[in-house]
């Protein structure tokens, strides 16, 4: 191997595609959509259902051949010495290194936020909760809840962790799963907000929703386990959607489980409890890991698209960038525009290595909360910019910049906020545990 | 395909010269600076790793090719060790990389063996004026043709180991645009200044030379008719000092992570408290972005595309990094940041050195 740092033509080729997306279906449905908060983005929806439906019958292709070699060596050995987590399991060698998915998919990501951030998440398939089955489900599980996104209609699948009382404190969760041996089914009782898409995959579609319930409080995270609910259960009630400060085109779900009776072999991974290590919900955190870059990439979109219009409208007004020049000779406005884009260049290479040691099924712990935390700060400040540098417009609902100041916050916020992230870079760097640093 | 793996070749020069860091420089790195000396053994232990004939074709006495990512990756280990010993060992650097990149065959013949040999080489380059909006692309020092040769006027500072230089590397404009010339030190109107003192890097010896009606021949401009590009050299020179400013910042931090786990306050190690810990977390995260933009800009000098935004991005980056990271390094240690016991105080004064220095370092 050698250090190599350039774009692979399938991947430029599939950018140009997205592109024509961006621009066409979802720039001019930018501001009517964040005016219309959670109209469904109709056109955007419409274009990018083939290709997923596509993506996604790869994927489970993919995630079935994994589960069914994971099945084999379960039976092999009891543990893998990895937390059993499928994204952690080493690929036999002539699988090594040949995945660039994720990268492929940062790339398409990061250019759907340049086109729209709110729209680019109201993108149909299974989500974050797709994502969970494919990591921790059996062969079975993948085939029958994942199916449904590659064909018919649009639908969408969601991930709800968060509660009123539990934000950060994932370990804290209330809600609750007890077996009913009598109708052999799991019992879902409790509340869950901010459930990214809840609204599209429960009652726009006939998608599901991944929720994360305890089967034994005083197991605390070993309790843990993630449930599949599918739409359309008896007393599962969408509460409220959120009203929020961006990304108002996707919608953000408060989900209220009263009763609501699923199958007994809805639960992912293991359902018994093991009191020595909660490797169920290690797999929550674990997804994290691949989950962060994707995030850190949308981020970066949307700084994109703020410091490429800042950058071409100071232009137009006679304001160029000199590369050449030293920095003392600079004008204030240049050397904003210079930190703006040296910001995002650092995020973007972050999050592509966090990426290629994903594809390449090695530890990225470490570097995705870092591509995390820096992508969100960076991006904050310099949507942030944009809007001081552009002057009266820059605050006018004329131009989309103050719109993507407010999209670009969310990207410090969700997936684990810029504090908790750079909490976990300070733990791996520092050897520390979460008791010796809190 | 973007992938962050050294070659083999490149993970053995890396750790060959971290351990001749870690043993040589973090050594004697203090004494140097105090005395404002750099031991002449350290120095040739350096120079018998050869790394800058490593960098030099075989036909001219080398055996290698120069590649800007290898150079980034080693440098960043060097200035780990020691930033101002670091400078004193790339000095030679300073005129045989130019030599390579755009001298003709003659001057690469008649120069570059100089550089392939068991001793020191005595040469060196001076590019920075004393003057306070100072531009290598606008300089004051001014080469004038006539007839078959070119006069030099002007005043330069901060040339490295000038007194014992024999070959000079000096940037002059010439009809508005700078072009380099090669001059021996013996040429008369050659007047070696005083010695600069600075901030950091003292052990660095630097000098201010004055060029008066300095006269070469014309086969002593670099490049001959075709000449240099100075943004090509800028370019080279600021994936160098980001790298070395990245070699530095990681100094700085590993030393502020290990005093952190260390020092006990308050009854518990203070890495133990967020506001110490997120310091030390938002350093490894700046560090990490600005190597990575170091490499970016390297590998596309290598490929040979346009690395000339990359690598000012990756400088300007870095510049101001490696001073939030050493402050950063000072404040951890609180009041035995600022004692002349610990390397901190050091680092930050060396950290202040990179934006200044531009153009000034080729490696």
């Amino acid at each position: 191997m050698a250090i190599e740092f350039k774009t692979p033509e399938a991947i430029e080729k599939q950018l140009r595609q997205v592109q024509i997306v961006a621009e066409h279906a979802m720039r001019p449905d930018s501001r009517r959509l964040d005016d219309n908060e959670h109209e469904r983005p109709a056109r955007y929806v419409a274009m990018m259902l083939p290709q997923m439906q596509e993506m996604e019958r790869a994927n489970i292709a993919a995630a079935k051949a994994r589960a069914a070699k994971k099945k084999e060596a379960a039976l092999a050995t009891q543990s893998n010495g990895h937390g059993g987590v499928a994204v952690l399991e080493a690929p036999p060698a002539e699988e090594a290194r040949q995945s660039t998915g994720t990268m492929m998919l940062v790339h398409m990501i990061e250019m759907l936020s340049w086109g729209d951030a709110g729209i680019y998440l109201c993108i149909p398939g299974g989500g974050l909760g797709g994502a969970a089955v494919q990591a921790v489900g059996t062969a079975e599980q993948i085939e029958r809840f994942l199916t449904r996104y590659t064909e018919g209609p649009a639908k969408w699948g969601a991930m709800a962790m968060t509660e009123p009382q539990a934000g950060s404190d994932t370990g804290n969760i209330q809600t609750t799963a007890t077996f009913d041996p009598a109708t052999n089914e799991w019992v879902i009782n409790g509340q869950k907000i901010f459930c990214t898409s809840g609204k599209l995959a429960l009652e726009e579609s006939d998608g599901m929703v991944v929720v994360w319930a305890t089967v034994d409080k005083k197991a605390g995270r070993a309790g843990m386990k993630p449930f599949v609910v599918e739409a359309g259960t008896p007393g599962v009630i969408i509460a409220k959607v959120e009203e929020k400060l961006g990304i108002r085109a996707s919608d953000t779900a408060a989900i209220i489980f009263d009763n609501a009776r699923i199958p007994a072999d809805n639960v992912l991974g293991d359902a018994e409890v093991k009191t020595s290590g909660g490797k169920g919900f290690k797999g929550a955190m674990k997804t994290f890991d691949s989950t962060r870059p994707i995030v850190a990439a949308s981020a970066i979109g949307i700084g994109r698209a703020a410091f490429e219009f800042t950058r071409d409208t100071l232009a137009k007004e006679g304001v160029k960038m000199e590369y050449g020049k030293p920095r003392w000779k600079l004008s204030a406005v240049q050397a904003d525009l210079l930190e703006m884009e040296a910001q995002l260049r650092a995020a973007w290479l972050l999050t592509l290595k966090a990426t290629a040691l994903l594809d390449a099924r090695e530890e990225n712990k470490l570097e995705s909360s870092m591509a995390k935390a820096k992508a969100g700060r960076a991006v904050t400040m310099i949507t942030q910019k944009a809007v001081e540098l552009l002057g009266p417009l820059g605050y006018s609902t004329e131009l989309l910049v103050e719109k993507w100041m407010r999209d670009a916050k969310i990207n410090d916020i969700y997936e684990g906020t810029g504090q908790i992230n750079t909490l976990i870079v300070a733990r791996e760097i520092l050897g520390y545990t979460r008791n010796e640093l809190k | 395909m973007y992938s962050f793996d050294m070659t083999s070749e490149q993970k053995m020069l890396v750790d060959t010269v971290r351990r001749y860091a870690e043993k040589n420089l973090r050594a004697v790195y203090r004494e140097a600076e105090e005395s404002k000396q750099v031991p002449d053994k350290v120095v040739q232990m350096g120079w018998e790793l050869g790394l800058l004939p490593g960098f030099i074709d075989a036909q001219y006495g080398g055996y290698g090719e120069y590649s800007a990512l290898t150079s980034a990756l080693y440098l960043e280990e060097m200035a780990w060790g020691d930033l101002g010993i670091s400078l004193h060992l790339l000095t030679p650097n300073l005129f045989a990389i130019p030599i390579a990149q755009f001298g003709n065959d003659k001057q690469k013949e008649q120069y570059l063996a100089l550089f392939c040999n068991d001793s020191f080489p005595r040469a060196t380059a001076a590019l920075v004026e004393p003057v306070v909006q100072f531009d290598p692309a606008d300089l004051r020092t001014t080469a004038v043709k006539e007839g078959d040769s070119f006069i030099i006027n002007g005043k330069k500072t901060y040339v490295p180991l000038a007194k014992q230089a024999e070959f000079f590397l000096v940037y002059a404009q010439e009809g508005g645009v700078t072009q380099a010339y090669i001059v021996p030190s013996d040429t008369p109107g050659v007047k070696i200044g005083k010695r600069v003192k600075l901030m950091g890097v003292q052990a660095l010896e630097m000098y201010e030379v004055e060029f008066e009606n300095v006269t070469v021949p014309k086969a002593n401009r670099l490049g001959g008719l075709k000449g240099i590009r100075i943004q090509k050299l800028l370019t080279l020179s600021r994936i160098t000092l980001a790298a070395l400013a990245v070699g530095l910042a990681r100094a700085a931090y590993e030393y502020a992570v290990a005093y952190a786990k260390e020092r006990v306050a308050f009854g518990e190690p203070i890495a133990h408290r967020q506001s110490i810990a997120f310091m030390l977390a938002n350093m490894r995260i700046e560090i990490e972005g600005t190597r990575l933009m170091v490499w970016e800009a390297a590998y596309k000098f290598d490929a040979g595309e346009d690395a000339a935004k990359a690598a000012l991005l990756a400088k300007s980056y870095a510049d101001k990094m490696v001073l939030d990271v050493t402050d950063g390094a000072v404040q951890v240690l609180g009041g035995h940041g600022y004692i002349r016991e610990h390397p901190v105080e050091l680092w930050l004064r060396n950290g202040r050195g990179f934006v200044t220095m531009d153009g000034a370092v080729v490696a």
